[in-house]
C-alpha cells in the first residue's frame, strides 16, 4: 500500500506530475482524469481505500455520500446536467450493493455513469470473505457492460473503457470492479486515452432507404405527431429535433424523460404523454396517422395496452439501438440511427411538409377540452399544483427540477412549465423513491452557477434519502426541497382507492417525523407551510437562502392525480377523476 | 392560474372541475379510432386475430472468451424470458473467440429481439440466425441396461453410434446427428431401459461457403497472424 500521503503541499503536488503512475489505483486516478472526469461521488471503505488514497493526490473533486445509493443518484443526475457520465464509488459487498438501486436507475432510463467499486483481493474471491460481493455477478444485467479488473497493468485502460463505453451509443451505466490486489499492486502502465471496445460498434448514420422511406410516410401524413424520447435530450439533438417539428407543422408530445426537449409553451408542444401525461397528448397518440417517434423505447407507463397505442398510426422509429425497434410496439419505418443525424437526414430527404392545419387546429382544442387543472377553494387544505405552480414562478427558465417518485414526481412534471432540456431529472424507468435529494445534489454540482436547483419530493420519497440532506450542508449546496407532505404513500394510497377497493394497507405515513426540524437538525434550513397564504413567502425565503432548505408543505392529503391511464389501458381513454376509473 | 378563480368563488368548487378531477368528456364520450395492434405491437385487422406463430430459430453468436461470457448470454436469455431449447459453446479457430449456438423457439419478432439483444453485449462479435439448410448436429450420451447387449449393438450400429462403455449391467453408447434423429435412436433404446441420458443440444454452422456469422473470417486472429498460427485452418473463397 502506498505510505500515508503527507499534507499536500507545493512541493508534494510538483513530486506527484513527475513520477506519473505508480499503482493499480494511481492508473484508476490516471484514467478517469484522462477521461474527463471532474467529480466523483462515494463513500470509503476497505476495499475501495487504494483508490480513495490515490484520491488524496489528485485534482478530482470527490464528494462524500451519508449511502452509497446517494452517490449513484447522486453521479447519476450529475450526467443527466452535465451531459458527461457521473462517476459513483463503493466499497466492496455492501458498499457495491448499496449501488445497485442506482445503477438500476441509470441503466432503465440510459444514462451514462460509471460505478467503480472495491472488491477483496482476488485470492480471495470466491471464499465468502469479508465484505465479498459477487458484483459483476449482481450487475450484469442492470449494467451497459462490466468489468472485474484482475491485472494492475490493464486497470486504468479497463477504467477509460468503462468511461468511454457507458456515453458511446445509447448510453447505460458501466461497472468496473476493483479487488484491492490490483490497486494495489506496483504498475507504471500509464492508461492511454479512454476507448470504446472494438466489438461494440454504432450506427449512427442511418441508412438511406430507411430515411427515405419513412420521409414519404410523414409527407403523406395528415394528422403527425413527433414523440420525442429520452434518447433526444441524451444526445442533445433538441435544436434538431425542435426546428424539425416546428419547419414542418409537426405537433410534439414527448415521453416523461424528454421532458424540456420542447418548451413546453410552444404551441406546438403537447407536453408528455402517458400515464399521467396531458389528455391532449393522449388524444394526439390515439388518434395520429403517423407517429414519429425519436429516441424512446415505448415503456409500458407512455402506451399503456401496445394493443391500443396509437392503434391508426404509421410507426416511424428513430433510435440508435437497433434491438429498440419492434421491441414494444412494431416500427413500420425504422431509422436507426444517431437522433440529431436521423432528424437533419429525414429533413433533408422531405420535399414538402404534411398538410397539417385541420390537425394542429384538433390538438388546439383538445388542449382547450383537457387542461391541466385543479379546484383551489379556500377553505381546502393545499394544492400540491399550487406549491409546483409557485416554485415554477418563482424561479428562473432554466432552473433545474429532480423528483423522487410518486404522486409529487407527476405533479412536478405536469404543473412545472419546463423550457429546456437537461432541467427535468427522475427516475423513470425503475421508479426510484429517493431519488430526489441525491439527484439535487449530482445536479447541483452539475448545472451552472447561476441555475436553481429544486428537489420536489414526497414524504414518503424524501423519508428514504433524507440522510443526504447532510452533505448538501456540509458542501453547502444550494439547494431548495419541497416536500409535499400528505401523510400518505399517495400513489399507492390513489391506487388502493380505485383498484383495491380503499383498502389503505400500509399507506398511511401520519407517523413521518417533522421535516422542516430534521432539516434544522442536518444543519439546513427548514420551514413549515399549511395554507395557501404561506406558500408564496415560504418560496421565496427556501429560494433566497443560500443553502439546502427543506419546506414541509402540508398538502391536501385527498387530492390524487389526474389524468390517468389505467395500467395496460388505452391512451386515449384516461380517467380525468376517481369515478372514470 | 385556477388558484385566482378559486379565491373569487369564495369557498365553492370550481363549477367546471369535478371534485378531485378535471374538465372534459368523460371516457366513453370520446371518438375512439378502429384501427388496432396485437400484443406484440404490430397493427392488424380488427376482424383478425394476428398473432405471430411460434418456430425454432438456430442462432450462432461469435464472442470473445473471456470469463463471464455464457453467464451474461444465459442471463439475457432469463431475464427477458426468451424460451431457449439449447445453448452450446466452444472454441473457434480463431484464438480468443467462442461460439455460442442457440436454439430458440419463438415468434419472428421475438427471434428478431433474440438476435438484437445478443448484439448488444460487448462482448457478442457477430450474430446469425442459420438457414433451414445449416449443418446441424447433436451429441447425446445415453445408459440403458445391459440385459440384451446384442439387441443394443444393433440399434447403436442403426443409428451409427458408439459404444463408450458395454459391462454386465449397463451399457453407455452415444449418438450424434441432427435433432430428428437423436429423438428417434433415443425412442428405439427405450425397450431396453433408459437408465440415465446426457444431451449437449444443438450446435451448427452455415453450409458451404456462407459465413455461419455475418462478415466472419475463419482462421484468422483478431489481432495478428502470428498468434493465429496454429489455428489457421483454411479460407473462404471470395
Amino acid at each position: 500500500m502506498s505510505e500515508h500521503a503527507p499534507p499536500k503541499s507545493d512541493a508534494a503536488d510538483d513530486a506527484e506530475t513527475d513520477t506519473g503512475v505508480e499503482t493499480g489505483a494511481e492508473a484508476v486516478v490516471a484514467a478517469l482524469e484522462s477521461a474527463g472526469a471532474e467529480t466523483l461521488f462515494g463513500v470509503q471503505g476497505g476495499a475501495i481505500m487504494p483508490v480513495y488514497d490515490a484520491l488524496y493526490d489528485s485534482d478530482l473533486q470527490h464528494v462524500t455520500m451519508a449511502h452509497e445509493q446517494g452517490a449513484a443518484h447522486a453521479a447519476d443526475a450529475y450526467g443527466v446536467v452535465s451531459g458527461e457520465p457521473g462517476v459513483c464509488l463503493a466499497t466492496s459487498g455492501p458498499g457495491a450493493t448499496n449501488l445497485v438501486t442506482g445503477i438500476a436507475d441509470a441503466d432503465m432510463d440510459s444514462d451514462a455513469m460509471v460505478a467503480l467499486t472495491g472488491q477483496v483481493p482476488s485470492h480471495m474471491v470466491g471464499s465468502d470473505a469479508f465484505q465479498e460481493t459477487d458484483t459483476t455477478g449482481v450487475t450484469a444485467p442492470i449494467t451497459k457492460h462490466n468489468y472485474f479488473a484482475g491485472d494492475a497493468d490493464t486497470v486504468g485502460d479497463t477504467v477509460g473503457e468503462a468511461f468511454a463505453l457507458s456515453a458511446e451509443g445509447r448510453p447505460g451505466p458501466t461497472l468496473v470492479d476493483l479487488p484491492k490486489d490490483t490497486t494495489l499492486a506496483e504498475t507504471d502502465a500509464e492508461p492511454g486515452p479512454a476507448e470504446t471496445p472494438e466489438t461494440y460498434s454504432v450506427e449512427e448514420d442511418p441508412d438511406d432507404e430507411q430515411v427515405e422511406a419513412a420521409a414519404r410516410a410523414i409527407e403523406r401524413a395528415e394528422k403527425p405527431l413527433l414523440l420525442f424520447g429520452g434518447g433526444v435530450v441524451k444526445s442533445d439533438a433538441c435544436k434538431e429535433a425542435r426546428g424539425f417539428a416546428m419547419e414542418h407543422g409537426i405537433p410534439v408530445a414527448t415521453t416523461m424523460p424528454a421532458i424540456g426537449s420542447m418548451p413546453e409553451d410552444h404551441e406546438l408542444c403537447l407536453s408528455w404523454a402517458g400515464m399521467h401525461g396531458t389528455g391532449y397528448a393522449n388524444m394526439a397518440i390515439t388518434h395520429t396517422d403517423c407517429l414519429i417517434a425519436v429516441g424512446t423505447r415505448f415503456d409500458d407507463r407512455l402506451t399503456g395496452g401496445v394493443e391500443t397505442f396509437a392503434p391508426e398510426a404509421e410507426v416511424v422509429h428513430v433510435d440508435i439501438d437497433p434491438a429498440e425497434i419492434s421491441k414494444n410496439v412494431h416500427a413500420d419505418y425504422p431509422v436507426v440511427g444517431d437522433a440529431a443525424t436521423a432528424i437533419e437526414r429525414l429533413d433533408a430527404e422531405m420535399d414538402r411538409s404534411p398538410q397539417t392545419r385541420e390537425w394542429r387546429s384538433q390538438c388546439r382544442a383538445w388542449k382547450d377540452e383537457y387542461p391541466l387543472a385543479y379546484a383551489t377553494p379556500d377553505d381546502e387544505p393545499l394544492k400540491p399544483q399550487f406549491v409546483v405552480e409557485a416554485f415554477d414562478e418563482a424561479t428562473d427558465d432554466d432552473a433545474v427540477v429532480t423528483t423522487g417518485v410518486g404522486q409529487h414526481q407527476m405533479w412536478a412534471a405536469q404543473f412545472w412549465t419546463y423550457r429546456s432540456p437537461r432541467t427535468w431529472v427522475s427516475s423513470h424507468g425503475l421508479g426510484t423513491m429517493g431519488y430526489g435529494v441525491p439527484a439535487a445534489i449530482g445536479a447541483r454540482i452539475a448545472a451552472d452557477d447561476d441555475q436553481q436547483v429544486v428537489c420536489f419530493d414526497g414524504d414518503g420519497s424524501f423519508l428514504m434519502t433524507m440522510q443526504e440532506i447532510s452533505v448538501a450542508v456540509r458542501e453547502d449546496l444550494d439547494i431548495t426541497v419541497a416536500v409535499l407532505n400528505n401523510r400518505y404513500i399517495g400513489m399507492v394510497r390513489q391506487w388502493q382507492d380505485a383498484f383495491f377497493d380503499g383498502r389503505q394497507m400500509a399507506a398511511d405515513y401520519d407517523w413521518c417525523p417533522e421535516f422542516d426540524k430534521l432539516a434544522e437538525a442536518f444543519g439546513a434550513k427548514g420551514l413549515r407551510v399549511d395554507d395557501y397564504d404561506e406558500v408564496a413567502d415560504a418560496v421565496e425565503e427556501a429560494l433566497e437562502y443560500d443553502g439546502p432548505a427543506v419546506v414541509d408543505f402540508h398538502i391536501d392529503p385527498a387530492e390524487n392525480v389526474y389524468p390517468m391511464v389505467p395500467s395496460g389501458g388505452a391512451n386515449g381513454k384516461f380517467a380525468l377523476s376517481e369515478d372514470q376509473l | 392560474m385556477s388558484s385566482d378563480d378559486a379565491s373569487d368563488e369564495g369557498s365553492e368548487p370550481h363549477p367546471e372541475i369535478p371534485r378531485n378531477g378535471m374538465p372534459g368528456p368523460s371516457p366513453d364520450e370520446r371518438p375512439h379510432p378502429e384501427g388496432r395492434r396485437n400484443a406484440k405491437g404490430i397493427r392488424i385487422d380488427p376482424e383478425a386475430e394476428a398473432e405471430p406463430e411460434h418456430r425454432t430459430a438456430v442462432v450462432s453468436a461469435l464472442v470473445e472468451h473471456e470469463p463471464g461470457v455464457l453467464s451474461r448470454v444465459s442471463g439475457l436469455f432469463s431475464r427477458r424470458q426468451f424460451n431457449i431449447e439449447s445453448l452450446t459453446v466452444g472454441p473457434t479457430t480463431v484464438e480468443g473467440h467462442a461460439r455460442i449456438t442457440l436454439v430458440v423457439e419463438e415468434t419472428d419478432p421475438g427471434i428478431d429481439q433474440v438476435k438484437k439483444q445478443l448484439a448488444k453485449l460487448k462482448p457478442v462479435i457477430q450474430v446469425g440466425e442459420l438457414d433451414d439448410d445449416a449443418v446441424r448436429a447433436e451429441l447425446v450420451v445415453l445408459k440403458v441396461r445391459g440385459e440384451e447387449p446384442d439387441k443394443v449393438q444393433a440399434i447403436t450400429e442403426m443409428y451409427e453410434g458408439r459404444t463408450l462403455d458395454a459391462g454386465p449391467r449397463t451399457i453407455t453408447v452415444q449418438i450424434t446427428g441432427d435433432q430428428q434423429k437423436i429423438d428417434d435412436a433415443i425412442d428405439a433404446f427405450r425397450q431396453f431401459g433408459i437408465i440415465e441420458i446426457a444431451r449437449t443440444g444443438q450446435t451448427a454452422l452455415a453450409r458451404g461457403d456462407t459465413p455461419t456469422t455475418p462478415g466472419e473470417e475463419p482462421g484468422h486472429a483478431k489481432d495478428t497472424d502470428e498468434q493465429s498460427d496454429e489455428v489457421k485452418t483454411g479460407t473462404y473463397d471470395d
